[in-house]
């Protein structure tokens, strides 16, 4: 079953692509991705950084999709903020993932023609455990003349304190996480908080690619057809059907 | 350069994803030995990350930034960890004394200092965003508290129905987004055993 729906999946992902080069998709409003677009603007035109904290999703894990998201996104970032005196900080809570950041970062800058404006030192561990990254990451927010926090990745409940760091230095922040407990948490705590899936479509709309605009439709197909499958389950339990 | 890195990705991707659907005996041992050749690289991403942190703290120092003095602590507190660490053994008393009466209860700070945030956030929730959803998270977030605290006179009554009549809504809710959440994981991974997007090798 699961291979199944693995095939359908790639299948699927591969007709929209082709059909989203030839079309590019209308997406549906999101503020938070429009604040985004606005504040990496206000960015580069005031000479103050953007901050891009990727969690803690270890990439041997099932919570490594969103890290892999977050990469995404930080590449096109990158690449938008090449012109800015400033090169954006990343933090994240997980060793590979750190690694991956700076060679993301590296990729946007060449990609923009900008190679010589990547420093190594902006790819930043900053703790290994829930709250020390917390804790390692709240001073970036403080002190390095940051405008915009995106906040997008594997977290738990410590990412209210991020939130917190970020509207005490009145800066902006833009957050998503794939855990639970980190969504009700920055749906109280954050400007404009992400829910769900959302997360899974910031490439999208960041203008990563078609690949990541075909994603969202093969969500949305494999999504109804989840719907179909609860709706007829659960008529054929009330009918009566063992199954 | 950047296709070999590619092509190795894919490729063990593949592998480790039909080894977990395919249970055949050469795939798992495949997938065995990648997985063990994964861990042992992530454990030196760690002392790489370290090394990189160390770093970003003595340019701090160097250029005297503000509150560049936490980084001095840093350094020479990692620096006695790790060598008590190596000389004296991880299991050390030394070693567990700098977890259990340092690491343990800062973090324990921490969390204490997370309920109040939260709390804070709560209170304000309604000045910064004042909408049909805020007012029903905020009701539920209430009525949840109400349920499951306890009072004097012992529980209050009708909690147990209260807390079914939530739970009908939050595990609805709960599982409809973690859907969500899978569907956009799968996207997200096949897109990378696809090797469209390429988080690897400076693409």
């Amino acid at each position: 079953m699961a291979l199944i729906i693995v095939i359908i999946a790639a299948l699927l992902l591969v007709a929209f692509t082709l059909l989203r080069r030839r079309s590019p998709a209308v997406l549906r409003h999101i503020e938070a991705f429009e604040r985004l677009s606005h504040a990496i603007g206000l960015a580069v035109e005031n000479g103050t950084r953007l901050h891009i904290s990727l969690g803690r999703g270890n990439l041997f894990t099932a919570r490594g999709a969103s890290a892999l998201a977050g990469l995404a996104m930080l590449r096109r970032l990158a690449e938008r903020t090449s012109v800015s005196d400033r090169p954006p900080i990343v933090t994240s809570g997980d060793a590979s993932l750190s690694i991956l950041s700076q060679d993301t970062l590296q990729a946007g800058y060449k990609a923009a023609g900008a190679e010589e404006q990547y420093r190594a030192t902006t790819g930043r561990l900053t703790g290994l455990t829930p709250f020390s990254y917390a804790a390692g990451t709240i001073p970036v927010t403080r002190d390095e003349n940051v405008s915009a926090n995106v906040v997008l990745g594997d977290f738990g409940a410590e990412a209210a304190l991020l939130a917190e760091a970020a509207d005490r230095e009145n800066t902006h922040l833009i957050a998503a996480s794939d855990n639970l407990s980190a969504q009700s948490v920055l749906y109280a705590a954050a400007q404009d908080p992400l829910i769900g899936e959302e997360l899974f479509a910031s490439g999208a709309y960041v203008g990563a690619g078609p690949s990541h605009e075909a994603s969202l439709h093969v969500q949305d197909v494999l999504r109804w057809l989840i719907i179909i499958v609860i709706l007829i389950g659960a008529l054929l339990r009330f009918v009566g059907a063992s199954f | 350069m950047r296709y070999l890195t590619a092509a190795i990705a894919i490729a063990s991707g593949s592998i480790v994803l039909f080894g977990y659907l395919y249970p055949l005996d050469a795939l798992i041992q495949l997938r065995v030995m990648l997985t063990n050749w994964a861990v042992i690289v992530a454990a030196m991403a760690v002392l790489v990350g370290v090394a990189n942190l160390v770093l970003v703290h003595i340019d701090k120092i160097r250029r005297t930034e503000k509150n560049s003095i936490y980084g001095v602590l840093l350094i020479v507190s990692l620096l006695f960890t790790f060598g008590a660490g190596l000389v004296l053994g991880p299991n050390s008393q030394v070693v567990r004394v700098a977890i259990d009466a340092i690491i343990v209860p800062v973090e324990a700070s921490l969390m204490a200092i997370l309920a109040v945030t939260l709390v804070y956030a709560s209170i304000r929730l309604l000045r910064r965003r004042t909408d049909v959803m805020t007012v029903i998270f905020l009701v539920v977030a209430i009525l949840f508290l109400i349920a499951v605290m306890p009072t004097p006179a012992g529980p209050i009554p009708g909690d147990f129905l209260l807390l079914q009549f939530l739970h009908m809504f939050s595990d609805g809710g709960a599982r409809g987004l973690l859907i969500g959440i899978a569907l956009g994981a799968l996207l997200t991974s096949l897109r990378v055993l696809f090797g469209i997007d390429r988080p690897y090798g400076g693409n």
